[in-house]
Order: C-alpha cells, then structure tokens, then sequence
C-alpha cells in the first residue's frame, strides 16, 4: 500500500469538514469511504479480464430534532460532488421523516490523530508474485492436461467518519483474497484452493497448485456414491461458508418478531439457551490478529440491528456463542434498550473455536474410519429460516475417505442441512485457522475457522456436475 | 456540478470522449470504449409500518476498456474530465500489457457496425428516484398497515428499491449511445406465528420488479390493492396447512415461481461464456456446451425460449450494449432443442460468430463490461392456449406452486432445488388446499423434458430479479423472465422440515 497520489478530488477529511460545516439540522455525520482496488481473473489457463479503479463515496447522514424524538435522512453518492447538494438532501429527506425508531443521543466517538492523512492505495504490482508464477503455470498445467482458472484482488478502503457531536475517526481496511481452480482437461475431476490475504505477502501460487496437483491425483480413482446421510470432514473454509450464516442471522430484533432460528416463543430469544452440546465459541473481534477490521461502527444506513445514530461508536470484541450458548445478538443501541439487552455491534470479521482442539486437517482425515472429505460448498441459500436449513452444493473435490486414508474422488451432492444441527453433530473439531468462504468471502473475507468433522450429514441428491 | 438534479446531460461528454479515445489511439489501441454513468439507487425499508432505513445514493463515473497487445485492460475512477479519462486509457494499456506479460490467447472482438450518434430511453413516465422519499414512506406505511390490522399477521416488513441509469458510450469505432432506463421493486412480507404450536410462516407479495417507473405503485401493471387484501386469509391458511408428503407429484408451475427455474436453468446455463469455462472459477460452467448446438435435446417438443434485449419493460432491456451492440431478440432453445447462446463480442470471435447478439453488460461504470443475461423467456402455447385452472383441471395428483423464494443450481446447471410462496394441493384437477414445507428437486434437462403442457398468453407473466450475480469482482444485473403457467409431470418433491431432520 502506498499514499495515494493527488487527484482532482479535495482531500477526504476536507470534505468530513465540509460537510459538517454545511449542515444546518441538529446533528450530522459524515462519512468518506476512498476505495482502491486492483483485480486480475484467468480462466482456461490464459488471463483474461482485470481491472484497476478508483472510487470515493461520501455519506452525509443528517438528523432533526421533531417535537416527539429525533429523525434521520441519509444521502449518498460517488464522484465529482456537490457537498451543499447532498446535505440538502439528506437534510430534506431528515426533515421530511417520522422520528427515527432507533433514536439514541449521539455521542462523541473519539479522535483519531491520523485523520487528516491522505488514504492508501494498491495496483496490478501488489500480484507480481502471481502474475510472476502464472505463465509457468499456465504451460506446466497444459502439459499435464489441467486447466487452470482463477482470481485475484486486493481492495484497500480508508475510511473517514466525523461527527457533529465531536469525534473524527479513520480507519484503513485491506482486503484480500486469491481462488485457483484446477481441472482435469477431460472436465471430470477439479479442485479450488482460496486464501484471504491483508497483503498477498504470504500467498504463494506455487504452493497453491501444488495442492490441486494433489487433489486432482486423488481423481485417478472415481466412486459413485448414492445420496445419504454421511460423516463429512469440512475443512475450515467449507465451515467459514456454513458458519457465516449463523452470523448472518444473529439478528436481535429479527429474532424477537419470530422465525429466526434465535426464535423463541412469545416475541423472546434463545440468549442464554445452550445451543450445542460441545462448548464452541463463535466470536468477532476487531483486533483479532491478521483479522484486524474497524473497530467502530460504520453505518451508512439503518437496519433491523444497525443504527445511523451509533456511526463512530466504539466496537469490541462480541462472544455470540461461548460455551456452547448463544450469548449474543446483534442490537443497535436503541434496540437494546427496547430488549433489555446490551448493545452489541458486529465486527467485519468472524472466528469459531472448539476450545482445546489442536489438530489439522489431515488429523481429521486420520481418524476417519469412512466419511467424505469435501473442499469448499456452493450456492448456499436458506430453505427454512426457522431451523435455518440451508441447502447447497459441494464443488471442486468430494474424496472418500476410508480407514484414514483418501481412497477416491467422489460425485458431488446437494445437501440440506443446518450449520446450528452440523455443529450439534460435530465429532470432532481441529485447530481454528484463517479460512476463506468461497461463497461469502467477497462480503466477509476475515474468518477463522476449525476444521470439523460431523455425523450424519444429509445429502440430499446427487449432483451430476463435476 | 449538482448531485441531484439532471445535471448529467449537461457533462462535456465531447471533451472525454476525445481525450480517452484519442489516447487510445496513439497508444495503438485496437478497440477502446468509455462509459461515463450516472446511477442513482434508493432503498427504502420499514418494519410493522414504520420507517427502518433508507438509502439514496449517486454513483458517476467513467470505465474505459481497451483491447491493446491482444489482451484486455480495464480500469475506472469516479472524477470525471479530460485529464482522468486519458489517465483512464494509460492505466487500462498498462493493465492489458501487465496480463499479456502473464500469459495469454490472443483477444479477438467480434466485428460490430459504427452506429454513430444514437439515443435511446425507456418506456417509463415517473422516475422513481424522483419521487420524495415521504411518499414512498407513506404508500408502503398504508399498505403495511392494512396487512397489520388484519387478524392473524404479526409483523410486516416492506421494502422498496428504486434505480435510475443515464448511460453514455463512446467506442473507437464511432458509435456514440446516450441511454436511459429506470426500474422498481417493491415488497412486502407478512409474518404470522402460532403460539401453540411454536410454528412461523411468512408470505411475500408476489408482485414483480419491472422496468417501469413510479406509476407501477398506482397499479399500472400490478393490482397492488387486490393482492395485499388476499395476502393476510392466504397466509393464515399457510399457517393451518398441513405439511407436504415428499414424493413425486405433477406440478403446475405459476410464472411468479418458473421464472427464477428458467432464469437459473436455462438463462444461465446458456452464457456462452459460461459453456466455455471462462467462469470456472466462478459462477460456474454449463452442462449445455457448444458441442451439442443444434442436438442437445434440453427438454420436451413443447419448449421455446428466446433471449430478448428489446422486451418492454424488461429488466434487460436496452437500446445498444456496453460494447456497442444493437439490442437485439434471438432463440436459445427451439422445439426443446438447444439452437443458440447469449454472446459478448469476444467469446463471439472466439466462437467464429460473425456478430454479437448484445448481451455484454457491466453494473457500474467502474466495472468491466461482461456477458450477461438477455431476458429469457419461455413462450406460451398458441393462442388461445390453456387457463391456469384447464392445466390444474388435467392432474389427478399434484402441487400448484406459486411465487419464488429459496433457489440454488449448482455451478454446471444441472442439480437444482426451488422453494415457493404458496402451494396448492392438487386432487382430481380441483385446488384443495395449502400445503407447507414444499421443495422441489430434478436436473435441467429431467425437468424440462417432464414439461408436458403450457398454459396461453393469458398466464404469461413477466417476472424478474435486480440481483443476478456474476463475475469477479461481483456484479448484479437486473433481469426479467416471462413464462406462462407450466405442467411439469412427475417431479420430486421434498418436505423441507424432514431435510431437515425434525
């Protein structure tokens, strides 16, 4: 990352200023979002689109004071802007609304002293070792009949937020992630391999291929396997992708008004309820290290939990389930209030934990008599928001395992099944360790997870795709 | 200039437009386009009648794409002038040149003719990003409220997108298109619980997105007034429904539900693209490769489907593509055999087409031009072809599934799974009741090959989604799908809760 260089656009923290100098209703914030991005994709073992951009949005979040409590009305927009314009705007829409349901005083949200610095920015450099290693690849792969396709992109976003009640806030935020995808030149056996990365100092292509190569060698014996019920091995980033979902849905007002799988009858929650029986913990934290996010609320827009009236406030670490039991959902301040429970903002990162679990993967596969050992899931969506029955797919590499061994590559299957019920049947879990959701990672790239090993597991069809 | 106001006509487009391609020019440029887009998104969303959240947001800026030493080079900013948009091209050459260096097929684009300086605007009357968000905030709040005081419902939320695009392309070739399109959705979900029985259902308006503008919510185009006054009896008699018996049942398949299966199954399935394995990484590959054009038997005699960029009120629909490419409407499958694929210029050289059909699209100004969906559709029977109730008349034993909700395919188009709104017991060809808990599973060409009747022009509906993701980085594009009411024999049919182990 490097300082950006001048533009044509007036500095970020001039336009917070700005902006909060143009506002003539009770309160204002103001938040500048600079974003710089580069990506690279490869697909039938050539490159083929990229990508470098450069965006900076500005929210202008305005709020009035009405004789029964206080509104808000937000604008927004990228480019060339005329800032009297969106604070019109959002002062318009302000002045024009009820009083806000998730009203609370707003606060002063501390100073950050590097606030008047410029942002940081990337380029197409940041992937010179990739791009270094991608022509070897490219002909090692075509003289072995792979065919090799991928992705990688780095996003840096520094953000501005400043506040009329006192407080100017910046945070930079690096992101990202690099996919492989290896196949079998005949299309009948594949594999995928994805890291997230702050900086792709530790990403290395070479080793990433070496491990499709492996995979791809597993293929060399194929078993057709029926639909079923089977003890399945998720490496931490199939479990990112389940997981996530539970994150997803912790939502506190959502639970109260029914349905969620935090649901409990009479307009209550499950908080406090012991939702597996082995004691996990799924937590974020925005000082995890190597998951470092924001560690303030930035919220451009209310919702079901998030609130226009808590940007700026502080967020730390959130325990959603320890021990085993759901001890958080997320609230904005004002639904807390409403609940009786706290304040609980999420941050852009999300680890589970089986305490005391050490193992790696090829542990799990070690002490598997016979399961299926899968690399990544796909096309997840929620069938039943109430038992959050998720169905989906596995892609890239489904393996029989057999007497601690990888015996044959297997089809692959739709299954139907609860990430809360895969935990509940967990037999065993390893270490906890940086992971990607292939199906999430573009909105939550920061996970760790462990690799699980679960019972029962329900497939539900058989996939012909391969 | 002013955010908010017209101001995007009045840019100096002359200016940009020669200072991007006349450095693409001299910098050997084979092809090169600028876009320069204003997109204006609005979402508004309320709880049990009550404002929770709204968005307004601008986003202008300017892409430009360059083929250069046979490679592709994209790159985009949001400040807007002459000096950023021939920075624009440098750094666009300089990515091209940087993805050559890794390795690389030559690009080749599919020639187009130069439609010099054309416009063209949707049909629309109110934009709806014009519309202040007190209105939109009162309708939606008056509609929630009549579904609150009904007996039974709980919770109500609603929702309301609302999109307004200018476009500007200039391409080295000459052509030089202003565009302007607008589209809606609305929404509103009833929640209603059964304290006894701990159980929950929700039921969703089924009224499509469209590429209408703001009079859509008067009820041009959709009887908002007559579906919300059903919704509350519809929804306390899902809550009553018994659950499902898995098995394998006839399904009659309402627009409102077979639009997002076509849009899945076939719309996807048939990216060329996609068939060639340039999303392997990705969205996927498809089951329907260039091989078997012309043989592959994708479902029953019964089956037309076309790919359309000139539809009214279509989602997709457009006058010229983000290459330069006339709109254009072109068949996919033919008497249920595969006869076409939607094309982007590159992979239409590739494939030794001498044309496009125009289907490349990005969502943004800041994003890369790719293949994406046309609106596909499926064509009714000949007119004056079957009622819904002729179709439901003709099974013993089946489901009526109406409206879309939970839907997943895998990555080569052929295992899918689709959820509904609301199912329908079929017995002796009459209606008989709710039923809960429905999925139904099969492969593409399974299923459609079991399509055994079309409903007429009578129960064509025109559905859609803003959302159709693709690509890396991620892009959203909207899309509409119109089919007629659809039987399809002997399909597997889940009960969801048993999935799930209860």
């Amino acid at each position: 990352m490097t300082a950006r260089e001048e533009s044509g656009l007036p500095p970020a923290h001039r336009v917070v200023e700005a902006a909060l100098g143009a506002s003539r209703q009770a309160a204002c914030v103001v938040i500048v979002d600079e974003v710089s991005d580069a990506n690279v994709r490869f697909a039938n073992n050539t490159t083929t689109t990229n990508g470098v951009r450069r965006d900076r949005h500005v929210t202008v979040v305005s709020f009035a004071d009405k004789p029964s409590g206080m509104s808000a009305g937000v604008a927004s927009a990228s480019g060339p802007v005329d800032l009297a314009d969106l604070v019109a705007a959002a002062e318009s829409d302000a002045a024009g609304s009820e009083p806000a349901g998730d009203a609370s005083p707003l606060e002063a949200v501390g100073d950050d002293r590097s606030f008047t610095e410029p942002p940081e920015s990337t380029d197409l450099g940041v992937f010179a070792g990739i791009l270094g290693d991608l022509r070897p690849a490219f002909h090692a792969a075509a003289a072995e009949a792979r065919v090799l396709a991928g992705f990688a992109i780095h996003e840096v976003r520094t953000t501005y937020l400043g506040s009329s009640a006192g407080g100017r806030r910046r945070h930079v935020q690096p992101t990202g992630a690099f996919e492989l995808v290896a196949r079998s030149a005949d299309g009948q056996a594949s594999s995928w391999a994805g890291v997230g990365t702050p900086d792709f100092a530790d990403v290395s292509l070479a080793e990433m291929d070496e491990k499709l190569r492996r995979r791809l060698g597993w293929a060399q014996r194929r078993v057709d396997l029926p639909a079923g019920r089977y003890e399945v091995i998720l490496p931490p980033d199939a479990v990112a992708d389940l997981v996530l979902e539970l994150d997803f849905a912790a939502s506190g007002r959502e639970a109260e008004d029914g349905g969620t799988v935090y649901s409990a009858p009479g307009g209550r929650t499950r908080l406090g309820e012991r939702l597996t029986a082995r004691p996990f913990a799924m937590w974020s934290d925005p000082a995890a290290p190597g998951l470092e996010c924001a560690p303030f609320v930035v919220a451009p827009a209310s919702g079901p939990d998030q609130s226009v009236f808590d940007n700026g406030l502080p967020i730390g670490e959130a325990r959603w389930i320890d021990d085993g039991e759901l001890r958080r959902l997320r609230y904005h301040r004002a639904g807390a209030r409403r609940s009786g429970a706290p304040f609980a903002a999420a941050a852009d990162n999300l680890q589970l934990a089986l305490p005391g679990a050490q193992g790696g993967l090829d542990d799990l596969v070690a002490h598997t008599e016979r399961g299926l050992l899968l690399t990544c899931l796909w096309y997840i969506r929620e069938v039943d928001r109430a038992t959050l029955l998720l169905t989906g797919l596995t892609r890239d590499g489904v393996y029989l395992v057999e007497h601690g061994e990888v015996t044959a590559a297997v089809n692959n299957f739709r299954f139907n099944e609860s990430p809360l019920d895969a935990l509940g049947r967990t037999i065993e879990a390893g270490r906890t360790e940086r992971a990607l959701s292939r199906e999430w990672h573009e909105w939550a790239n920061r996970t760790a997870m462990p690799g699980l090993r679960v019972a029962e597991f329900n497939m539900s069809s058989v996939s012909p795709a391969s | 200039m002013a955010v908010f106001d017209g101001g995007f006509a009045a840019l100096p487009f002359d200016g940009l437009r020669s200072a991007a391609l006349d450095r693409a020019g001299s910098l050997g440029c084979r092809h090169a386009d600028l876009r320069v887009e204003r997109i204006r998104t609005q979402a508004v969303m309320l709880r049990d009648a009550r404002l929770e959240g709204a968005e307004d947001d601008l986003l202008l800026g300017m892409g430009v794409r360059v083929v250069a030493d046979g490679a592709v080079g994209f790159a985009a900013t949001v400040e807007i002038g002459p000096d950023a948009a021939a920075r624009l091209v440098e750094q666009a050459v300089e990515a091209a040149a940087t993805t050559a260096r890794a390795g690389g097929e030559a690009v080749e684009l599919a020639d187009e003719p130069d439609h010099g300086t054309v416009e063209w605007t949707a049909p629309y009357e109110v934009d709806p990003t014009e519309v202040p968000l007190a209105e939109k905030v009162a309708r939606l709040s008056a509609w929630s409220a009549d579904l609150l005081g009904a007996r039974g419902v709980d919770h109500v939320t609603a929702s309301l997108l609302c999109v307004a695009e200018e476009k500007y392309l200039a391409t080295l070739a000459g052509t030089v298109a202003r565009q302007r399109r607008v589209r809606i959705q609305p929404s509103l979900e009833a929640l209603a619980g059964d304290e006894a029985s701990s159980s929950f259902e929700t039921m969703r308006t089924l009224a499509p997105p469209t590429a209408r503008g703001y009079e859509y919510l008067d009820g041009d185009g959709w009887d908002f007034n007559s579906e919300l006054a059903a919704l509350p009896e519809l929804l306390a008699e899902k809550l009553r429904a018994p659950s499902v018996e898995p098995g394998v049942y006839d399904l009659v398949i309402d627009p409102t539900n077979l639009w997002l299966t076509l849009h899945e199954s076939v719309g996807h399935a048939t990216e060329l693209d996609r068939a060639l394995g340039y999303e392997a990484a990705y969205a996927g590959t498809s089951f329907a490769t260039p091989d078997q054009l012309g043989r592959l038997r994708y479902g029953s005699a019964l089956m037309n489907v076309s790919g359309d960029r000139t539809a009214r009120y279509g989602l997709a629909s457009i006058g010229y593509d983000d290459e330069g490419v006339a709109a254009q409407r072109f068949d996919l499958v033919a008497d249920g055999i595969l006869v076409g694929y939607q094309l982007d210029r590159r992979i239409a050289a590739a494939r030794g087409y001498a044309r496009s059909n125009g289907c490349a699209f990005a969502d943004s100004p800041l994003n890369i031009p790719m293949q994406r969906m046309a609106n596909v559709s499926l064509r009714p029977a000949p007119a004056p072809g079957p009622t819904t109730a002729e179709l439901v008349g003709g099974v013993d034993r089946g489901i009526y599934i109406v409206g879309d909700k939970s839907w997943s395919i895998d990555q080569q188009r052929y295992n899918f799974q689709f959820t509904g709104q609301r199912f329908f017991r079929i017995e002796h060809g009459r209606l008989a009741g709710q039923l809960r808990d429905v999925a139904y599973q099969s492969t593409t060409t399974e299923f459609w090959g079991s399509l055994a009747a079309l409903g007429g022009e009578s129960t064509y509906l025109v559905g859609g989604a803003f959302n159709c993701g693709k690509g890396q980085p991620g892009q959203v594009a909207p899309v509409s799908h119109g089919a007629p009411s659809t039987l399809f024999e002997q399909v597997r049919v889940l009960n969801t809760r048993a999935e799930s182990g209860r």
